[in-house]
């Protein structure tokens, strides 16, 4: 069954095209990567898909809801985790989870005991009354996919999840993305700029690029495609997007980095 | 009929919610609240003894201090809520805006909810307030009614101001902007109001100002509510429609604002 399925789905911010004619569609179970360097219109898709960014034209729907027409229905079963900093500093672990678990509307007598299994699951246990600013950045990163996860849904957007994390804890980050998918039966939507871990992770990937899908199959698929000895998928990536990694300057590059360094200061 | 009224319960369950988080969250910081103190403790004991030797404001049958003391706690209620505003700019700096927007929760509870917890962080002032009002021997109304009245007026009027900053935060989104942009709103909103003087001693001009500015409702219903002498203007009627249409409104147009911060 397709639990996201995108037609032509097209978003610009004035004579940008951030987003050109998606047109993707993910199965039930799977764990789908969206590929690309940064400003090639990844989260830009995300936003749309969970709902934070009406599309310019097009259509998609998610778990068989429109995004556009039933948003309030998509949101209720999707799981989302925001490239940047989402978890709140200022409360503790436990905090972050009991007001999510009350906006999800998840039943009082359920509620403590979901919290509970979730910080177990999440290896956060034993800090679950501490402060969330004196997290690691592994740590942090663990609450708020508990955070998006909590209600069960069925399916978890994951944007640049392991952006700022030490090798280590990106390790931690990505068996806990695996586990997800087999405990909880969650379909997993991701994006990364990093090769090996869509490598590693991913079932199927999208390379997008300025804005477009350049190529879509299983990495495996898409090295076998280019016909070269031992390719990598970053090869793969170089053969379909052209040699240039990074997208040339539109503007909104420099708050971009800016978001991306604040957030990884504060991740690391 | 059913489904409006468990939709509108969920709708206040949820506002309810974002109010509690942001009680948490002053929980455990309460240093800005310290902070906000100093103020009124500045205006009533320092400004208002002065001006209660000169004896140059009619004030009618109330003492100047007597008269004061309802302005200042409307001035600490409406500079504790215009600053509330920054943090949405924080939060959508961070992401954290973006996760709640992605949630099931109602973009009008998001407004209204982080408007309302501007009254809990007032109602701290208020609490200021009435010990420095006693101090310095402010004559006040202890009727539970009264006090019942007193917190109502405070939690009004910091949700409406609380909205008003939500509105300025969303539309300049930076820190920056919104901390000139603060300053440069309070001052109008404190003098062009009755908080510190009478409007009949005011050129007209500034009347007509005065009495399209909800503050002067907010503290035409706390002279009323909150000493033993006190009088209301307009009348308590007024003051309430006054500053619930007004809330009603800003609310509205913040719900319309919220998911644009997310884009």
């Amino acid at each position: 069954m397709k639990i996201i399925e995108t037609n032509a789905l097209t978003r610009r911010f004035g004579d940008l095209i951030a987003c050109d004619n998606l047109s993707i569609a993910v199965e039930q179970g799977e764990i789908f990567g969206l590929l690309g360097p940064n400003g090639a219109g990844k989260t830009t898709a995300i936003k749309m898909l969970t709902t934070l960014l009406p599309p310019t034209s097009g259509n998609a729907s998610v778990a068989g809801y429109d995004i556009v027409h039933q948003a309030s229905a998509v949101r209720r079963v999707i799981g989302y985790v925001p490239q940047m900093l989402s978890a709140d500093g200022t409360l503790t672990g436990y905090e972050n989870l009991l007001i999510f678990a009350k906006l999800y509307d998840i039943p009082r007598r359920e509620r403590n005991k979901r919290i509970h299994d979730v910080m177990s699951f999440m290896d956060l246990a034993d800090d679950a009354n501490r402060l969330v600013r004196t997290y690691s950045g592994g740590m942090i990163r663990r609450l708020e996919i508990a955070q998006s996860m909590m209600h069960r849904p069925r399916v978890l957007f994951l944007d640049e999840p392991t952006i700022g994390l030490d090798p280590l804890a990106r390790r931690a980050v990505g068996d806990l993305i695996t586990d997800l998918r087999d405990n909880y039966d969650a379909t997993i939507f991701m994006t990364t700029h990093l090769m090996e871990e869509a490598d590693l992770l991913c079932g199927r990937v999208a390379i997008m690029h300025r804005g477009k899908v350049a190529a879509l199959g299983s990495p495996s698929e898409l090295k076998s495609a280019i016909g070269k000895e031992g390719a990598t998928l970053e090869d793969v990536f170089v053969h379909f997007a052209g040699s240039e990694i990074e997208a040339e300057g539109d503007g909104r590059d420099y708050r971009e980095t800016q978001q991306t360094r604040r957030t990884a200061r504060r991740l690391g | 009929m059913k489904s409006v009224i468990i939709g509108t319960v969920s709708f206040i369950r949820k506002s309810l919610v974002i109010v509690e988080l942001e009680i948490r969250k002053m929980r455990h910081d309460p240093t800005e609240l310290l902070m906000r103190a100093v103020q009124p403790v500045l205006w009533l004991l320092l400004f208002g003894e002065v001006f209660a030797q000169t004896r140059a404001i009619p004030t009618g049958n109330l003492s100047y201090l007597d008269f004061l003391a309802p302005g200042i706690l409307a001035q600490s209620v409406l500079f504790i809520a215009i600053f509330g505003g920054m943090s949405v700019i924080w939060e959508r700096d961070l992401g954290i805006i973006h996760k709640f927007l992605a949630s099931p929760t109602p973009r009008g509870a998001l407004a209204l909810g982080k408007s309302m917890s501007g009254g809990a962080r007032a109602l701290t002032q208020a609490a200021v307030v009435y010990i420095l009002a006693l101090l310095i021997g402010v004559k006040m109304n202890w009727n539970p009614l009264a006090l019942l009245g007193v917190i109502f007026t405070v939690v009004l009027a910091a949700t409406l101001f609380s909205a008003f900053s939500l509105i300025i935060a969303f539309l300049v989104r930076t820190r920056e902007r919104f901390m000139g942009i603060g300053q440069v709103l309070t001052m109008p909103f404190f003098f062009a109001s009755n908080a510190i003087y009478p409007i009949s001693i005011m050129p007209p001009w500034l009347q007509a100002v005065a009495h399209g500015n909800p503050l002067t409702y907010e503290v035409d219903a706390l002279r009323a509510l909150m000493l033993e002498n006190g009088t209301s203007v307009y009348g308590l009627g007024v003051d309430f429609t006054v500053l619930i249409l007004c809330t009603a409104v800003l609310i509205t147009i913040c719900t319309y604002l919220y998911p644009r911060a997310a884009t």
